[in-house]
């Protein structure tokens, strides 16, 4: 009889079995973990000071990967739509490898969130009835909603698929449509509403601006992208279930376009802001030439603007997109980049300078460091066992599904054998 | 009430406040006497004997122990020093925190209590006299003095402003100092509700502004002080931003923090356009001889380490009639604090007569702090 116990235990077999080189990487990454609550508790201990925050820049490090991680997370329903809404076999098999990616994301962002608040003792304020939740006022009470909200619809649909799939059970699509439908609309909503977060501000000219919201997204989705073709890739190179090159095709296809739409953002932005340069547009000097002979994030900001170039032209080319090692190299310039640009240089810059006029630098400390590198390695524990669970079950063996091999391939034969029919958009690119 | 010769804003204010008076939150009691708020003249205040300058800033960096440098080099911005604290910091941080007592200095029960105490405007009478009980308790084994601590409530009919006179001001900040000793500021961490800037002749721009000018050379040729603290807003960013409520404008018009509800996430920091909240790094520090025993629960009780503060019009004096702390402190009378809804207040003879402004009007937030000079308006 499997049951939703014994599919439970199975999976926590599955993740507790593997080769040598599985337990190093899991080892590696509890170290890391162990880090984290090593350093976390002597900010528990002593308080924020530990940190290199201050009253003037009073957010930096955690939150810029709050709101970067929250990008990734939306990035998940880059996959949901062509597999669900266009019915893409190729990119259906791997769809559980994306919602595993987004819901590792949401617990990174939301580890983030955790270590950066300063009494976590009292975050059971936050809880309806219990607590006093400031909604519908308080962009972080929205926040709080839609990052549990996402977190959930990531975990219960995969499952309920898997459980199924598990039983030997294939569930005709229309049965849960709905809430896929529903991940695709939050998946938007969790971004924005972290942009908002940022551009509600009316007192932080920097990010005082209705662009807020649509530069987040299409950073996300270049960022998002870039780490997906390269998981997807250590996926193939780790386990023994077929990726169809074709989805990598796809997420580049997606990465050049959502990367040209961000650095035209950026291009409007400074427009704006350096045409006729206003009280407003300090923030903005600050970050790109520097203000009174301030210019911290100066050389950040460079090196993410050339990596972006970089990246954008590399995909923006038919021949080097389609190179997986100039890919590849796109793929990271790329994410280091959005990671530099929305993380450290929109965040910090927000608070530079203060709204009495003061400059203020910000670096984050060693502490600080510390605390977050295990927060990364809980995400890739979590999409490492979720990524793990599915794919023992997708190949059969763990429960009774059999149908992945009928349905796209073996790993054996990859590579652009499988066919499948392109997306308009990959038909005019290529 | 003569409302004629209201300036608009000032008459949506009190209209504003004669609905919400009748529409009370629950919890809030009514003094049962109604005061007065005197004008300077008539109040004879209490005096502090001891009153510590404030630090020589220059001088002591270099005698500061490396976690109040940290702090220091925090508060007067010298950027490079960053880089030095950030690797000093862990062992900074390690040296200041020895030998602490568990339960972060409360016994077992009392950080239960701290633990699992409700939201302000929630809790019974025998809960906050319990809350209030442990901020003794607490204060009394930290600092082993027995202190005063009341929740005084908003007293009836009674919204409060300032308003201060640039052409007096010379920067001399005492008013920073007299805040500091008032309201048990952390004195290693130099949270300061009160900004003094010294600004430029013909130039009002705040990024034109020193912060760190030496008050021992005020006033300073071509220069004007522009003191600037918790505007008091009644359309508040920070009331809004907050996503526990543990910050909410009260009836007398001020925006008070429940300390004890507050997460620490610092939403209310970005939200606040005049930079008037500060957090609390770490536990702050105070000399048994420099605290202040006549505290308030949102007001200047101890606080603790992660929670955020700011000026709030001196609860614990305010609400029973007395001037704030930095009004009393200021020595050239720059100051003037008062009831809004009183006709013959001080305050409203100002915003009648003078011509006033707000910073940053802009930005919608309704400051109930105004700035005025010495030049009359010409009365039509």
């Amino acid at each position: 009889m499997r049951t939703f116990f014994t599919f439970l235990m199975d999976g926590m077999k599955t993740a507790l079995r593997g080769g040598p080189l599985y337990y190093m990487w899991m080892l590696f990454l509890l170290i890391l973990i162990g880090i984290t609550g090593w350093s976390y508790s002597y900010q528990l201990r002593d308080g924020m000071v530990i940190t290199g925050l201050s009253d003037q820049v009073s957010w930096g490090f955690y939150i810029a990967n709050f709101a970067f991680f929250v990008g990734i997370a939306a990035a998940g329903v880059l996959l949901t739509v062509p597999a669900y809404i266009f019915h893409r076999k190729d990119v259906k098999s791997v769809v559980l490898i994306g919602e595993a990616m987004a819901l590792s994301s949401v617990l990174v962002a939301m580890g983030f969130v955790g270590v950066d608040i300063g009494r976590i003792d009292r975050a059971w304020h936050v809880l309806p009835y219990l607590g006093k939740f400031n909604w519908p006022s308080s962009m972080l009470a929205w926040d709080i909603v839609v990052l549990n909200g996402y977190l959930f619809l990531n975990l219960f649909i995969p499952m309920y698929i898997l459980f199924n799939h598990y039983k030997g059970i294939e569930v005709p699509v229309r049965k849960y449509f709905f809430w896929v439908v529903l991940t695709c609309f939050w998946a938007i909503s969790i971004h924005t509403v972290t942009a908002w977060l940022l551009s509600s501000n009316v007192a932080r000219p920097f990010w005082h601006t209705s662009l807020m919201a649509p530069r987040f997204i299409s950073s996300a989705f270049t960022a998002g992208p870039a780490l997906m073709i390269i998981i997807l890739q250590l996926v193939r190179r780790f386990t023994d279930y077929p990726v169809s090159q074709g989805v990598i095709k796809m997420l580049a296809i997606i990465m050049a376009i959502a990367m040209q739409i961000s650095l035209y953002f950026v291009a409007a932005e400074l427009f704006t802001d350096f045409y006729f340069e206003g009280a407003h547009a300090a923030s903005m000097h600050y970050l790109f030439l520097g203000l009174d002979g301030f210019d911290g994030l100066k050389s950040w900001i460079w090196t993410a603007v050339g990596f972006n170039l970089i990246a954008l032209v590399l995909l923006m080319v038919h021949k080097t997109r389609n190179n997986m090692v100039t890919l590849n190299i796109a793929c990271v310039l790329g994410f280091v980049g959005i990671w530099i640009e929305k993380g450290m240089g929109l965040v910090v810059t927000g608070f530079i300078p203060t709204p009495l006029g003061e400059i203020f630098e910000y670096t984050p400390t060693l502490m600080e460091l510390g605390v977050s590198v295990g927060i990364y390695a809980l995400g890739a524990f979590v999409f490492t066992i979720l990524t793990k669970v599915a794919i023992e079950i997708e190949l059969g063996r763990m429960g009774k599904f059999k149908n992945i091999k009928q349905g796209v391939g073996n790993a054996g034969d990859l590579d652009n054998k499988i066919i499948v029919e392109p997306l308009p958009t990959t038909a005019t690119v290529s | 009430m003569t409302d004629k010769q209201l300036p608009k804003n000032l008459q949506d204010i009190i209209s504003h406040q004669n609905t919400e008076s009748n529409n009370q939150t629950k919890g809030y009691q009514q003094a049962k006497e109604h005061h007065e708020v005197k004008s300077p003249q008539q109040t004879n205040d209490l005096k502090y004997s001891t009153s510590p300058q404030l630090l020589d800033v220059h001088q002591e960096a270099e005698n500061m122990p490396d976690l109040a440098k940290r702090h220091f080099f925090k508060r007067i911005g010298m950027v490079g020093a960053t880089g030095v604290a950030a690797t000093t910091g862990v062992a900074a941080a390690v040296e200041a925190t020895k030998a602490k007592p568990s339960w972060g200095g409360s016994s077992f029960m009392d950080a239960m209590g701290d633990l699992f105490q409700d939201h302000y405007t929630r809790m019974t009478n025998e809960e906050m006299t319990e809350a209030l009980d442990r901020i003794k308790r607490k204060a009394k084994r930290k600092f082993g003095v027995d202190i005063k601590c009341e929740d005084t409530k908003p007293m009836p009919d009674t919204y409060f402003g300032y308003a201060l006179n640039l052409s007096k001001c010379r920067g001399y900040r005492e008013c920073v100092e007299g805040c500091i000793r008032e309201n048990n500021q952390g004195r290693d961490s130099q949270v300061q509700y009160i900004r003094v800037l010294e600004m430029d002749e013909g130039d009002s721009n705040l990024e034109h502004s020193d912060h760190y000018y030496d008050p021992a050379t005020v006033p300073m040729k071509g220069k004007y002080y522009l003191p600037v603290q918790c505007q008091q807003c009644d359309n508040a960013p920070c009331v809004k931003a907050c996503p526990v409520e543990a910050t909410w404008m009260d009836t007398d018009g001020i925006v008070v923090i429940d300390y004890n509800w507050c997460i620490g996430c610092r939403m209310c920091m970005s939200a606040c356009p005049y930079w008037a909240r500060h957090f609390n790094w770490t536990e702050p520090q105070i000399a048994t001889e420099d605290l202040n025993h006549n505290t308030n629960y949102l007001g200047n009780r101890p606080r603790m380490k992660g929670v955020v503060e700011k000026c709030h019009f001196c609860t614990q004096r305010t609400r029973k009639g007395r001037q704030p702390a930095c009004m009393e402190a200021c020595p050239t009378g720059a100051r003037v604090f008062g009831n809004l809804l009183d006709p013959e207040s001080e305050i409203r003879w100002i915003l009648e007569n003078k011509t006033v402004f707000r910073l940053k009007e802009e930005l919608g937030t309704e400051p109930k702090f105004w700035y005025f000079t010495d030049e009359a308006r010409a009365r039509t």
